[in-house]
């Protein structure tokens, strides 16, 4: 058997039901695994051991009385996992990884936590995240830089770095992501886990702090496509607190993993194999949907004619939203509190100064001038037609596939540093991963092959609510494959 | 040269639904401790999200509808942004550009004649937080923030400080008739902004407008007004310029003041407010809220014209209030002589609600319709005197007399005396007594016969019937003055 540690939580939950193991020993397991390496990798912002322990011996009672009646318990119940810190957690500190809400301690937890909760999933802790989730590389973090489990000297991608290296390294079974540019998926690719950008709106999000608040969407990272399935499977659906989220019933995701996919067609994109993809991470692509083909799905050949404009939009839209979801961290109610001055725009000032990185103060600038009186029609509405164009690509794509796949990010995971100075060559990490949430569609990223040793992900792509198509694609790859069972070493 | 003043008026009115616009608090705060009424969401907390009541959204139909705006097919929010420690989300949800009605009207009546005041627009948003300012510091009650708030725009048609009042006035009785708020300025439910500029009478171009803000009560409305009209009057007679700019009124000088710029950004930065989708407004729903419309003011005035036969004046007078126009239809379906029962409302009630000595709550409670009919009737019977009717009012409203006003009436023998044979024993005895005045009346001076009345009225307390008094009292004298 491998190492506790190392379990999916599929594999965990058929040992935890069969009773070989408790939760008490496998949530003991993964905060050893943390105390041995989070030094190293430094996944976590904050850790709640005490909690998670007495939660695990809750889970084990729970199981063992499940057990005697003959109930199938939630395939979650007493599997340890981590919550990246810009999801509120009732009575555990949310930071969102910003120096301005350090010591804030929320009244109430996000809905998919309740959910997990509800599920009997044990929270470990919150994991590190770029400030308010602006960034592709952790880097951004007002607290310090998450390492890549399969190279510490390399970032482990953003913003939800720090669960993407969790789940990668042993410190958590699963854990939670959020996604506004590629988030998930772009962090999942560079450290060869599985991560899913679910359909805007599948999941509430209420409790999100939220960052671009019409792209947001919380989405798993997991060791393998069933348990994204599973994680999925527990935290969507429609939430009355979220006006957002949609009111559909909730497909059973576990059976929509079928390794069989013949027939299926899927769509490659001209636009996502162009300069600037790292040519052997577009070698093991290739040779990924090569494979696909081998299963049976017909290729089709399709383009997305504004993908080039995806950047641009995203860059527009999201920081505008910024701009306005981040103006109520003022010093007034919690957080950072920077009040000495003599009068109200002074000390609004000064908290704000002090507790905003570079990269947040950026984009709340970039945002707010985009939503300037003179520049709103040049920008702001411009970037929504522009949106309103890639939906529509993906639109006429779909029309002639049933799902689309490419890189999920054009290189590797790069050396901690190198793109700090340069916010342009950052942005552009998430080149195939900004269009998606701007058309609102689901998205995977799974581990498909190495270049230089270091993970590469294919993403597939479906349409809106089409992420039993999307798992079941990344699923039937999975199945054929042995990458999804490579760890690093540490 | 003479100015002609150009007024337009913003009305916020905070809205009677149970909850708060986005969130499950209670709306009632008014007494609590400070932030006792809040949540995560109307507190601004990181990563909450709004939920549209469906009830302000209706409200704020109805009074569009009331205002004979038109609904268009969908709707959306925008956030308003601005910073001010009232604000704890940094932005105000609120509507910009799709409001939920828009393109009405009122009408006043100004001179006798009716006048069509344009409304731009009816929109719903969520109101502030309250701020105490103290002595270099100040404190936030977030018990107000997010109670629905109503804003009713109207185009800049006022004329006068007479017009505005008229258009105020009628608006708060509309509100208050839709029941979508309580209008009471007291407790800041119903706050204003104006803006005004001058132009020479019978001009077409507008001059340059200032906006006086923070405008709690009908006189701070119309004495800033009347304040800002002279002061611009004055600067434009010395040839002088308007500067167009933000104005607080300052109640205690009685000044309009100008307001730091910084807390009223130039710049809203206006966007849709994606947390919350646009709303379609199915016209099914809003012709069940049309259909639902109570009837307003000036229909409900022309009603009492025709059904009770009531004067324009009257009528006028009732409907001013709802609750005193239901009160009043109450009574007349029971006592149907509408004149009789305006009357005895303006004669015993208006004084007693104005000295502040009842509340109309308290005198429904006390006046049920039975109570009005015996009442009524017993004084149009010429049972009781006025007088006497009065005194009824007076021991079950404020002595608190539960008895019904018959058996008062009866117990206390007030009933008027309108017995010939008692009165005749009374007058004839007031006759013996004062022989001096009877000679004066016999002798021509017909004045003295008032006295003379007078002294029956004082024998019998009040309680003889004047008009039979007189009747029996010529009478009389005329007998004598035969058998002279």
């Amino acid at each position: 058997m491998a190492a506790l540690h190392d379990l999916t939580a599929h594999e965990a939950h058929k040992l935890l039901w069969r009773g070989e193991i408790t939760s008490l020993e496998l949530t003991q397991a993964v905060l050893d695994r943390i105390v041995e390496i989070d030094n190293e990798i430094k996944a976590y912002l904050t850790l709640t051991p005490e909690a998670a322990l007495e939660r695990a011996r809750e889970a084990d009672t729970l199981l063992a009385a499940k057990r005697r009646d003959g109930e199938e318990p939630s395939p979650l119940l007493g599997v340890p996992m981590a919550v990246k810190d810009v999801i509120c957690t009732e009575g555990i500190e949310t930071t969102c990884g910003s120096k301005i809400l350090e010591g804030f301690i929320p009244p109430y937890s996000a809905t998919v936590v309740e959910r997990l909760t509800e599920a009997g999933a044990i929270i470990l802790g919150k994991t590190n995240t770029d400030e308010f989730a602006m960034g592709s590389s952790t880097e951004n973090s007002g607290f310090f830089t998450t390492h890549n489990p399969w190279d510490t000297s390399r970032v482990p991608g953003g913003s939800s770095g720090g669960s993407a290296a969790a789940v990668a390294s042993g410190e958590a079974l699963f854990a939670l992501g959020t996604d506004t540019g590629g988030s998930v998926r772009q962090p999942a690719s560079l450290c060869g886990v599985a991560g899913l950008k679910p359909t805007y709106g599948r999941v509430s999000r209420y409790g999100l702090v939220a960052f671009a608040s019409s792209l947001d969407q919380i989405g798993p990272l997991t060791r393998d496509v069933t348990d994204c399935a599973l994680v999925l499977g527990v935290i969507a659906g429609h939430d009355p607190r979220d006006s957002t989220s949609l009111d559909l019933p909730i497909p059973n995701y576990r059976e929509a993993l079928l390794p069989d996919i013949k027939g299926l067609r899927i769509g490659v994109p001209e636009e996502y194999f162009v300069e600037g993809v790292e040519p052997q991470v577009a070698e093991v692509v290739r040779a990924a949907i090569d494979l696909l083909a081998d299963l049976g799905a017909k290729m089709v050949e399709v383009s997305l004619p504004h993908t080039e404009y995806a950047l641009p939009s995203y860059y527009l839209i999201a920081p505008a939203e910024a701009s306005a979801n981040l103006a109520r961290y003022d010093g007034v109610k919690y957080g950072l509190s920077c009040s000495e001055a003599s009068d109200i725009w002074e000390d609004y000032r000064r908290t704000r100064e002090a507790g905003f990185g570079p990269e947040v103060k950026r984009r709340i600038m970039l945002g707010a001038y985009a939503l300037s009186a003179g520049y709103y029609d040049a920008y702001y509405l411009k970037a929504q037609k522009v949106r309103t164009l890639i939906k529509e690509d993906f639109d006429q794509a779909f029309s002639k596939c049933d799902v689309l796949v490419g890189p999920t990010s054009p290189t590797v995971a790069f050396k901690i540093g190198e793109r700090v100075e340069d916010p342009l060559q950052m942005y552009l990490s998430d080149i195939f991963t900004l269009s998606q949430p701007l058309a609102g569609i689901p998205g995977i990223s799974i581990p498909c092959g190495f270049a230089g040793g270091l993970p590469v992900g294919l993403q597939i792509i479906g349409p809106a609510l089409g992420e039993e198509t999307v798992l079941r694609v990344a699923y039937a790859y999975e199945q054929a494959t042995e990458w999804h069972k490579m760890r690093p070493q540490l | 040269m003479e100015y002609e003043p150009v007024i337009g008026i913003e009305v916020h009115a905070q809205l009677l639904t149970k909850s708060k616009m986005f969130c499950g608090c209670n709306t009632d705060y008014m007494g609590a401790p400070p932030n006792t009424h809040v949540c995560p969401v109307c507190l601004g907390m990181p990563g909450v999200l709004p939920v549209i009541n469906r009830k302000a959204v209706e409200y704020t139909i109805v009074t569009g509808l009331a205002l004979n705006c038109q609904v268009p097919e969908a709707t959306k929010w925008d956030r308003k942004n601005y910073h001010y420690p009232d604000l704890p989300k940094g932005y105000q949800i609120s509507q910009y550009d799709l409001p939920l009605t828009r393109d009405g009207c009122l009408e006043i009546d100004f001179d006798g004649e009716r006048k069509r005041i344009d409304i731009r627009r009816v929109h719903l948003e969520e109101d502030t937080a309250k701020l105490f300012h103290e002595e270099g510091y100040a404190l936030v009650d977030f018990n107000r923030s997010g109670v629905p708030l109503l804003e009713i725009v109207s185009e800049p048609d006022l004329r006068s400080i007479e017009e505005v009042r008229q258009y105020v006035t009628k608006l708060r009785t509309i509100l208050r008739y839709l029941g979508v708020s309580s209008g009471d300025m007291e407790k800041g439910a119903m706050r204003f902004e104006v803006n005004i500029s001058l132009r020479p009478r019978g001009g077409e171009e507008y001059g340059t407008r200032v906006e006086i803000k923070n405008l709690n009560s009908f006189r701070a409305v119309l004495n800033s007004l009347k304040y800002e009209i002279e002061r611009q009057k004055e600067i434009l007679q010395s040839g002088g310029k308007i500067k167009q700019e933000t104005m607080g009124w300052d109640g205690v000088r009685g000044v309009t003041v100008p307001q730091r710029s910084k807390e009223y950004a130039h710049d809203y930065r206006y966007f849709p407010e994606p947390d919350l989708p646009p709303l379609e407004l199915k016209r099914k729903w809003i012709g069940s809220i049309k259909a639902r419309l109570p009837e307003l003011p000036d229909a409900k005035r022309e009603r009492f014209i025709q059904e009770y036969g009531l004067s324009e004046y009257d009528a006028g007078i009732l409907v001013a209030d709802k609750e005193v126009a239901d009160l009043f239809e109450g009574y007349v379906k029971v006592y149907p002589k509408g004149k009789s029962v305006v009357n005895w409302m303006s004669r015993e009630l208006f004084p007693l609600l104005n000295e502040g000595r009842v509340t109309l709550e308290e005198f429904r409670s006390k006046w049920p319709p039975d109570y009005v009919h015996e009442l009524l009737d017993s004084y149009d019977r010429g049972w009781i005197t006025q007088s006497t009717a009065s005194q009824v009012v007076t021991v079950i409203t404020i002595g608190g007399d539960d008895r019904s006003p018959r058996c008062i009436i009866e117990e206390e023998t007030l009933a008027q005396i309108s017995d010939e044979e008692r009165l005749g024993a009374i007058i004839e005895g007031v006759i013996e007594e004062n022989p001096k005045p009877v000679a004066d009346y016999l002798g021509g001076k017909e004045g003295a016969l008032r006295y003379l009345v007078g002294q029956v009225m004082r024998a019998t307390k009040g309680k003889a019937n004047p008009g039979l008094v007189n009747e029996l009292l010529i009478k009389n004298l005329k007998e004598m003055a035969q058998n002279m």
